[in-house]
């Protein structure tokens, strides 16, 4: 069954890259915005632009354009980005994996917050304390997360300077790396100075982005346990005389999880869309940061790149979700 | 011998993972010493300073300018001084150039530098394929000779502000046998220069870490160590000098200056700057001549930097900023609201029958930009003009100005770091210019012949009276020149640059 669902969706994936490639392209087209315009000194002549156009292939038919983009990215040739002046796959090497580590940090971390609020909402249901953790949860619900960005910027930047304001790490830090995944590379060679120091300066955009994902994994699961909780099944465990605790963990969750797993992989995708604001606060490298500074100086390339990658992590996240959720319910794994 | 079980393996580890989260801190407020940490405001794309988008961002010439040497130096009042060219000028027949080079200099990797990296950069500015955007000033020099510490090249024409190019955008000297070695790619990674300092750790949108070149010909910098932290949001840079993390921070809104600079602990300087607001106009929606000159006498520039700007910018009725060469205080257009009514009327127009028109800005590029426009058409309205504001982006900006598609009126910016006319009014108001949008004979005309003139009081003279008849024939409508605010520790003195580039060579300890 796993094995059929990997492959329908495999074969989806690449019909909505594609299609995700062939809509990029034509809307940055379309879109207003000279990349050439904005690098032209002013006395340039017509010749003078023409020859810069052409340098950046972009005196080309759009249809050929187009093209020759398609062909490079099957082959692994993203192109040269225009404003940095490196190739754009090597750029998107260099920065996915700072990305990928603050998102996959601020997903366990909002899992393991929402789970736990979730948990502590259901045991305390129908008393004083639900109240008070729903409407906390609500505000923090209501809250996006360049809000939550700036009041850290500001309370555990300026007003309780307790953290680093900006960057991935300490600039004086001067520790070569293997890989680009500082912090992972950092805990499992036992670099635990520069693990912390890479920690301290992702609290805060670890934070902003997560917030908003845990009240929503707290509100779904909640519900869902508080459905698992009136089942046959849990009455008859409290009937044999299982605590609270055991109820909500044991046996209910179980049940009321594969909903909110869908949900948390869907919201994972919103989450990497997310950085694209966080990251520019905290002046983190990663491609949220890349990604603004690229349609900013229309670098079309670089641009093209970002999108298929962002593309291509919603697909790979929402094709793992489905798995994990086919997984854990035996009525879906069994067909 | 100690040997940690699992458990206390693990407690260790977490130990220090604290205490290095919290170490850090301790540092990042300690006083100025050997490092300056500057917030700066833009992230630095690309290291060659000759080619792409950020060839010609004048804030980016701060780092530049810290890595790589121009052939000609500027001081911070936009004056020259000589910098890895010692003399130069045009020969008597004006058709070739002539530069001698310093001597004794050597670039980051200890190679020694010579006059054919000069000749060798000249050139392939001048050539079309790297994709120099000033390729139309380079480009006229050919036949490159080297002869000892002389350079010598022949000009298609004479050109009065060739030389003053040369302390301006893409005007550097790049290593020619290292470039030539290691390539476009490599050069990018492991950029050389000839600069103050050398470039130690780069990581894009984060930071850059340079170190003091301690054989600098213009002396050891004063600061071992310099970091430019790239925080683009406004708000994280006022964060970064109010909590101690950076030393030195620019561009944050003027509300923020005045309650910064008022903290213990830290100074403001808020200086001029070679950038002024202005707003296009464009001669194909031929507006007539009385509502032009009413749009720009309606027009209240002081209310505007007092209410708006706390007073930090300079009203301009020109295109020359008072540190140009070619400013001419005698140019006054002046707000007078009557006279604006009485122009309207001439034209047909009132608050009863509006002229009808467009205003296209930026919102958020420029301080209070939007705000300022809004505030512009409700003067306009009081004299009859009912401009409806179109808000744009900064490529499409360039899109329409270079395809001359702009609005009826356009809010921009124009920034001119060497002071010269030609940079200003010159490509601003000239026909051929791509970045001109106000294309009529009788301006041209003016300006025209200033182009090769090779007397230059002449040509300065024929630039004010350039300027006096544009300002006569409200063919653009100049706001206000910038002012750009620096906010840095106490302990630190910071000499502001008219041209804007923050330098880290400016800034020395107290």
């Amino acid at each position: 069954m796993i094995a059929s669902v990997l492959v329908k969706r495999a074969g989806m994936a690449i019909v909505t890259l594609f299609g995700v490639a062939v809509v990029v392209f034509l809307l940055l087209r379309v879109a207003p915005g000279d990349p050439i315009a904005m690098m032209i000194g002013a006395g340039a002549s017509a010749s003078d632009i023409a020859d810069l156009r052409a340098r950046y292939g972009l005196d080309q038919p759009l249809l050929v354009q187009f093209g020759i983009w398609l062909a490079g990215v099957l082959r692994g040739d993203f192109g040269v980005s225009i404003s940095l002046r490196r190739d754009v796959l090597e750029l998107l090497a260099e920065r996915l994996p700072a990305t990928l580590e603050l998102a996959g940090l601020a997903c366990t971390f909002a899992v393991v917050i929402g789970g736990a609020v979730a948990v502590l909402g259901t045991l305390l249901r129908r008393r004083k304390g639900e109240a008070v953790l729903d409407g906390v949860n609500g505000l923090l619900l209501a809250v996006p997360d360049f809000v939550w960005a700036l009041a850290f910027v500001l309370l555990l930047g300026v007003l309780w300077p307790v953290l680093p304001l900006s960057g991935r790490m300490d600039p004086s830090v001067g520790v070569p790396f293997v890989t680009r995944f500082y912090l992972t590379e950092s805990v499992l060679t036992g670099r635990f100075v520069i693990a912390g120091d890479i920690i301290a300066h992702m609290v805060m955009p670890v934070l902003a982005l997560a917030l908003p994902l845990a009240a929503v994994i707290a509100r779904i699961l909640k519900d869902g346990l508080s459905e698992a909780m009136v089942q046959d099944y849990v009455l008859l465990a409290r009937v044999k005389g299982m605590s609270e605790l055991r109820l909500v963990v044991g046996e209910a969750l179980r049940n009321a999880v594969g909903p909110t797993l869908a949900l948390t992989g869907v919201q994972f995708t919103f989450l990497i869309g997310g950085t694209v604001i966080v990251e520019r606060i905290f002046a983190f490298p990663g491609i949220g940061s890349m990604a603004i500074d690229a349609v900013i100086n229309r670098d079309l390339p670089l641009i093209q790149g970002l999108v298929l990658v962002f593309g291509a992590l919603f697909i790979l996240v929402n094709l793992a979700v489905d798995l994990a959720v086919v997984a854990l319910n035996p009525r879906l794994r069994h067909g | 011998m100690f040997k940690p079980t699992r458990r206390e393996t693990l407690a260790l580890g977490a130990g220090g993972l604290i205490a290095s989260m919290i170490g850090p801190q301790g540092m990042a407020h300690a006083a100025v010493g050997n490092t300056l940490t500057i917030a700066f405001n833009v992230n630095l794309p690309a290291f060659d300073p000759t080619v792409g988008p950020s060839a010609v961002n004048p804030t980016i010439q701060a780092i530049y300018r810290s890595v790589f040497d121009q052939f000609i130096a500027q001081k911070p009042n936009l004056s020259f001084e000589p910098g890895l060219l010692t003399a130069w000028g045009w020969s008597d027949d004006k058709k070739s150039i002539w530069m001698d080079v310093r001597e004794g200099v050597t670039w980051h990797d200890g190679s020694p530098f010579t006059a054919e990296d000069v000749a060798w950069s000249l050139q392939r500015a001048g050539d079309a394929k790297t994709g120099n955007p000033i390729q139309f000033i380079w480009g006229t020099l050919s036949n490159f000779k080297v002869s000892g510490k002389r350079v010598t090249a022949d000009a298609k024409q004479f050109d009065p502000a060739l030389f003053k190019w040369m302390a301006f955008l893409t005007g550097y000297v790049l290593p020619k046998a290292y470039y030539e070695k290691v390539g476009a790619e490599g050069f990018e990674k492991k950029p050389i220069g000839t600069g103050p300092y050398m470039v130690d750790e780069y990581q894009g949108n984060a930071f850059l870490r340079l170190k003091a070149n301690p054989k600098y010909w213009g002396g050891k910098p004063a600061f071992e160590t310099v970091v430019f932290k790239f925080v683009t949001d406004a708000t994280s840079r006022v964060a970064e000098i109010e909590s101690g993390s950076s030393d030195v921070t620019l561009e944050i809104p003027y509300e923020e200056y005045d309650r910064l600079k008022a903290k213990k602990g830290l100074a403001g300087v808020a200086t001029p700057i070679s950038d002024i607001g202005m707003i296009f106009i464009n001669n194909d929606a031929k507006i007539p001549k009385e509502v032009r000159l009413a749009a720009h006498h309606a027009i209240d520039k002081q209310a505007i930097v007092k209410r708006l700007l706390r007073g930090y910018g300079v009203p301009i009725d020109t295109l020359q900023a008072p540190e140009y060469e070619a400013y001419d205080a005698s140019i006054k257009v002046g707000f007078d609201e009557k006279k604006a009514a009485a122009l309207m009327k001439a034209a047909g127009f009132g608050p009863d029958k509006p002229y009808k028109t467009t205003l296209q800005t930026t919102r958020g590029l420029k301080p209070k930009d939007y705000e300022m426009i809004q505030a512009i058409v409700g003067m306009w309205r009081k004299v009859g003009i009912e401009a409806q504001i179109e808000v744009y982006e900064v490529a499409k900006h360039f899109e329409l100005r270079t395809s001359h598609k702009l609005a009826p009126f356009a809010f921009y910016n124009w920034g001119n770091a060497i002071g010269d006319p030609s940079t200003s009014t010159g490509h601003a108001m000239f026909s051929m210019s791509p970045h001109s949008s106000w294309k009529t004979p009788d301006v041209d005309a003016k300006i025209g012949p200033l182009w090769g003139e090779a007397d230059e009081k002449k040509r300065i003279a024929g630039y004010k009276a350039a300027d006096k008849y544009i300002a006569e024939e409200g063919a653009v409508i100049p706001l206000l020149q910038y002012v750009q605010p620096i906010v840095f520790k106490a302990e630190l003195k910071v000499t502001p640059n008219v041209s804007g580039a923050l330098q880290p060579t400016l800034v020395k300890k107290a």
